[in-house]
């Protein structure tokens, strides 16, 4: 009997230095706040500042790790310190998917902005469904 | 670090789960953008995590100040798992503690409580970061 999938672990790279982290970051927030039953998150550096009960989320929950640049630290942290994630999603590859230029503000996205953060949260909610699905 | 410094690192929180996060990262940006632009910097803190060679080497070769959204306190640990001990470290509630008056909500986008709360608390760091931009004691 396969193992009922409660709930999906969503892991937000939060790049406060790039404009595709707060896409990502607001995208992962809307989700989280959307789905609340289905979805948990946790602050990436808590894989370093936390302790084993942080390490094992990617064993407890089948996760999605949202990238703001290729440099991918949620995946590639994730995978190091904690588990192998389900599906790793990045920014750049959604907005280009769907045609939309990629922000260039930190904060205060502009109204045309909010767009990619609406494209990549559905993405998101995407592969939760999927998960969700088995 | 020693000796005189020019750029001031400020590495918020990267919480996405609490209000203070969201303070953490507007005071930072606060800095940066409007009180001192040009000397306070900042990275990604989850660069930190994977140890990305360019963001270890701006935490080694300036002064860094951490604000942190919870006691868990991630961005400073992250800072201080490099083998660097940040030169000022803050929990962003502090902010809100000398503040009452300003409590904030939201966490993808700050109220406008929040956005007065960082302005206010970036206002209060700036002489902190002036003396660390000066070389001053860390």
């Amino acid at each position: 009997m396969a193992l009922e999938v409660l709930k999906v672990g969503v892991v937000s790279c939060s790049g406060e230095a790039i404009p595709g982290g707060t896409v990502s970051r607001i995208a992962c927030r809307k989700v989280l706040d959307e789905r609340p039953g289905e979805t948990v998150t946790i602050c990436l550096p808590l894989f370093i500042a936390g302790g084993k009960e942080e390490r094992d989320f990617a064993s407890k929950y089948p996760t999605i790790t949202v990238d703001g640049c290729e440099k991918r630290c949620a995946q590639r942290s994730t995978e190091t310190l904690s588990g192998k994630p389900s599906k790793s999603l990045l920014v750049p590859e959604i907005l280009k998917t769907h045609g939309i230029d990629p922000p260039t503000s930190l904060r205060n996205l502009r109204p045309e902005e909010k767009a990619a953060t609406q494209v990549v949260a559905e993405e998101i909610a995407r592969a939760v469904d999927e998960i969700l699905e088995g | 670090m020693s000796g005189k410094a020019n750029k001031v690192v400020v590495l918020p929180c990267s919480g996405i789960g609490k209000v203070y996060g969201a303070i953490a990262r507007e005071t930072t940006y606060e800095l940066m953008e409007r009180v001192r632009p040009g000397v306070v910097v900042t990275t990604c803190l989850p660069l930190l995590v994977i140890e990305d060679p360019d963001a270890k080497q701006l935490v080694t070769d300036n002064p860094v100040i951490t604000i942190d959204g919870c006691p868990k306190s991630c961005a400073q640990k992250s800072v201080e798992a490099q083998g660097v001990k940040p030169a000022r470290t803050y929990q962003a509630i502090g902010f809100y503690k000398a503040h009452k008056e300003l409590k904030p909500a939201g966490i993808a986008e700050l109220d406008e409580n929040g956005r007065k709360l960082a302005a206010l608390a970036a206002d209060e760091l700036a002489q902190v970061v002036d003396q660390l931009a000066g070389g001053g004691q860390e």
